[in-house]
C-alpha cells in the first residue's frame, strides 16, 4: 500500500507570519497537533502545538497577553522538513516516523504539498489490517522459517474451498519459527485446523475443549 | 382451555439441510421434539404450524437481489451478478460455500423458518399466546445482503423488522449463542426502538470475530446494542453471575415491549465449536431468567428461538427441552427418560447423558478460573458503563 492511500488530503496549513495565538487556536478547534508552514506554494517549516507552547510565555506573567501577540509561527516552527513522496510504501513511511521520532510526515509531490500522514493514519492502517474485516474465524500457525509453510497452508485453505480475509506473518518466539495469523471465511475450522495438524505444522490457536471433531 | 404458550413446529422445518457431513444437522431438533413428546410436554393446544413468509416480508430486512439469489439457488439456475455489477458468482451472496452450501429448495426452506418466527411474534402481539418458542428458528448470522455462518434468512431479524412496522414497539433481543449475534446487530445498529444484547465467545478466534465491547450502535441508536464477549473457557457460574448483573439493568431500564431471546446452546464444554466451558446448568437459567424479566417488564411478552448448538446428541435436545419447560410453564424430571435414550443411543456415537443437568465433576476443571472470572467481571463493567441504562 502506497501513502497516498492512506493519507489525509485536506491539509489544514499555516504560514511563518501568522499569529501565534492564531494557530493555537486553531489547533484546538480542529484538533490538529501538526500544521506544515507554507510560503506561497512552498513547504518551508512544520510545526506542532508542542513547539508552539514552548515559547509561550508563562500565563502568571502579567504581560502575558501581550506577548503571545507578538509571536508568530516563524518564532517557533522548524525549517528541516522529513517529508515522504505519496509512492512511497507506507511501511516506509512507518519506519521513517519512527527512526527520526517524529508523528507527522508531510506529503510532497513536484514540490507541492498534496497531503500529510500522521501516527493515527499509520494506526488506522494497522488496525484495519489485522481486524476483522469479515465474519471469519482465527487461527494461529507456527511455521518453521524456511520455504514452503506459508504456501502449504495456501493449498489446505484452496483444498476447503475456504476463503483467507486476511493474513499476517509476525517472527516467531525464535529465530526458527515464524507465526501465521489467518482469518479464513468459515464458521466450522475444524477441518482446517486438522488438516494443518496433520501437514506437521503446530497450531497455537484456538485450543480445543471437550468437543470432538466431527 | 387456552394454553399461554406454543411452539412452532411441523417436519417441513427439518428440510433446512446443508448435507450429511455439515455440523448444522436438523437432526437436532427432531431429537428434541422427541424428547418433548417422551415427557408429554407438547399437546395439541401447543403446537402451531409455520408458514412461509413471503418474499414482501423477507424484504423487511433482505435485499431483493439477495432474495433473487437464494431461490436461484434452491432451484438449479445459475448466479445472478451482484448489485454494482461484476462477475455473477455465488460467493457474492455468501452461497455455495463451506459453511451454507447450495441445497434444493433452499429458499422455501428458509422462508418456512423466517415465517415460524414471524408466527411467534404475531400470535404474542395478538395476545394468542403470552410465550412462543420457535424451535427451528434463531439464524443471526445472515446479514441484508448474505448468506453467513449456516445462517440464510435472519429470521429474527424478519420478526423485529415486522413487529416495528405492525406495531411500532420498542424490542429488547437477548442473544446467549456462543457465537456473536452479528446480523442481527447489524440490521438494527441505527435504531433505538431495538436494544440487541449479545453474550458470546471473544472474537480472538471465534467466528465472526466481531461484538466487541466498543460496538454500541450508531447514529441515534448508539447505546442501543450491547455486547458482552466472554472468555474462552468461561464456565457456569461466571457467565451466570454476568447474566444477572446484566439483564436486569438493560431489559428494566429499556422497557421493551417485547423480548426475543436467540438460544443457541453452543457455548457447552462438549460444543465441537466453540471453546467456552458451560454446563446444562447454564441453559436452565438463562429462560429461568428471561421469563421472569418478560412478566416483570413486558406484561410476559416473549418470543424464543433455537440457535446454534452442535453437540447435536448430548447437548440440544437437554437445553431445548428444558427451554420450553420453562417457557411453558411445565416441570421435567432429574433425568431423561429411558425410552427416549434407548430409541437415539444406538445411533449417537457418545454415551448419551442420563441428567438433564449436568453433574458436577462432569468436566474438569478450568486451570485458569479466577484468571477467567475477573476478566470477565472487567468486560461487564466496562460494557454496562456505556450504555444509557448504567446509573
Amino acid at each position: 500500500m502506497l501513502v497516498e492511500q492512506i493519507m489525509t488530503r485536506d491539509v489544514v496549513t499555516v504560514n511563518p507570519h501568522t499569529p501565534l495565538i492564531e494557530a493555537l487556536q486553531l489547533s484546538r478547534a480542529r484538533r490538529i497537533r501538526h500544521f506544515p508552514v507554507m510560503q506561497g506554494q512552498e513547504l518551508v517549516g512544520i510545526v506542532s502545538d508542542r513547539d508552539m507552547r514552548d515559547i509561550c510565555p508563562s500565563i502568571l506573567d502579567p504581560n502575558w497577553e501581550s506577548a503571545v501577540r507578538s509571536l508568530h509561527i516563524r518564532d517557533c516552527m522548524k525549517r528541516d522538513v522529513i517529508t515522504v513522496h505519496p509512492w512511497d510504501f507506507i511501511e516506509d513511511a512507518a519506519a521513517e516516523m519512527f527512526r527520526q521520532r517524529v508523528s507527522c510526515l508531510p506529503v510532497v509531490q513536484d514540490g507541492k504539498l498534496v497531503g500529510i500522514l500522521t501516527e493515527r493514519d499509520i494506526l488506522h492502517t494497522l488496525i484495519d489490517m489485522m481486524g476483522v474485516l469479515a465474519p471469519s474465524s482465527r487461527i494461529e500457525v507456527e511455521l518453521p522459517n524456511r520455504p514452503g509453510g506459508l504456501a502449504d497452508v495456501a493449498d489446505i485453505l484452496r483444498a476447503r474451498k475456504v476463503n483467507a480475509c486476511s493474513v499476517l506473518v509476525f517472527p516467531g518466539d525464535t529465530p526458527q519459527t515464524r507465526r501465521l495469523v489467518l482469518r479464513v471465511q468459515t464458521m466450522d475450522p475444524r477441518h482446517i485446523i486438522d488438516d494443518i495438524t496433520a501437514a506437521g505444522y503446530r497450531v497455537i490457536g484456538p485450543l480445543r475443549t471437550g468437543g470432538r471433531a466431527g | 382451555m387456552k394454553r399461554r404458550s406454543v411452539i412452532i413446529y411441523s417436519e417441513d422445518v427439518l428440510r433446512y439441510r446443508f448435507g450429511e457431513e455439515h455440523p448444522f444437522n436438523p437432526l437436532r431438533l427432531r431429537m428434541t421434539w422427541d424428547l418433548m413428546n417422551e415427557l408429554g410436554l407438547v399437546t395439541e393446544d401447543h403446537i402451531r404450524v409455520p408458514r412461509p413468509a413471503s418474499e414482501e416480508e423477507l424484504a423487511l430486512v433482505h435485499s431483493p437481489a439477495y432474495i433473487e439469489a437464494v431461490k436461484r439457488a434452491g432451484s438449479g439456475q445459475a448466479p445472478p451478478s451482484p448489485p454494482g455489477g461484476g462477475e455473477p458468482t455465488w460467493e457474492a451472496f455468501g452461497l455455495g460455500t463451506e459453511d451454507t452450501p447450495i441445497f434444493p429448495d433452499m429458499h422455501e426452506a428458509s422462508a418456512l423458518i423466517a415465517g415460524g418466527t414471524l408466527l411467534a411474534a404475531q400470535l404474542v402481539m395478538e395476545g394468542e399466546a403470552e410465550h412462543a418458542f420457535n424451535l427451528a428458528g434463531g439464524l443471526h448470522h445472515a446479514h441484508r445482503h448474505m448468506a453467513s455462518g449456516f445462517c440464510v434468512y435472519n429470521d429474527i431479524g424478519v420478526a423485529i423488522a415486522w413487529l416495528r412496522r405492525e406495531y411500532n414497539v420498542r424490542v429488547a433481543y437477548i442473544d446467549t449463542d456462543a457465537h456473536h449475534g452479528d446480523g442481527v446487530q447489524w440490521l438494527f445498529y441505527e435504531d433505538p426502538n431495538v436494544l440487541t444484547i449479545s453474550f458470546h465467545e471473544t472474537g480472538k478466534y471465534l467466528y465472526p470475530g466481531t461484538g466487541d465491547i466498543h460496538e454500541r450502535g450508531d447514529g441515534p441508536g448508539y447505546g442501543y446494542a450491547v455486547n458482552f464477549p466472554l472468555e474462552p473457557f468461561t464456565e457456569d457460574d461466571s457467565w451466570i453471575e454476568m447474566l444477572h448483573q446484566a439483564l436486569p439493568t438493560l431489559i428494566k431500564g429499556f422497557e421493551p415491549d417485547i423480548i426475543i431471546s436467540q438460544n443457541g446452546c453452543d457455548g457447552h464444554h462438549w460444543d465441537p465449536l466453540t471453546h467456552l466451558s458451560a454446563t446444562t446448568r447454564l441453559y436452565r437459567e438463562i429462560p429461568r431468567l428471561v421469563h421472569q424479566l418478560a412478566h416483570e417488564v413486558c406484561g410476559g411478552r416473549w418470543v424464543a428461538v433455537g440457535g446454534g448448538g452442535y453437540d447435536i446428541w448430548r447437548v440440544v435436545p437437554r437445553a431445548w427441552t428444558m427451554l420450553w419447560a420453562e417457557l411453558s410453564h411445565q416441570s421435567i424430571p432429574d433425568e431423561i427418560p429411558t425410552a427416549w435414550l434407548a430409541r437415539w443411543q444406538p445411533l449417537a456415537p457418545d454415551p448419551l447423558p442420563v441428567f438433564f443437568i449436568d453433574p458436577p465433576g462432569t468436566f474438569p476443571a478450568i486451570p485458569r478460573r479466577q484468571e477467567i472470572e475477573n476478566r470477565n467481571r472487567i468486560t461487564l463493567r466496562r460494557s454496562l458503563m456505556g450504555t444509557p441504562f448504567f446509573t
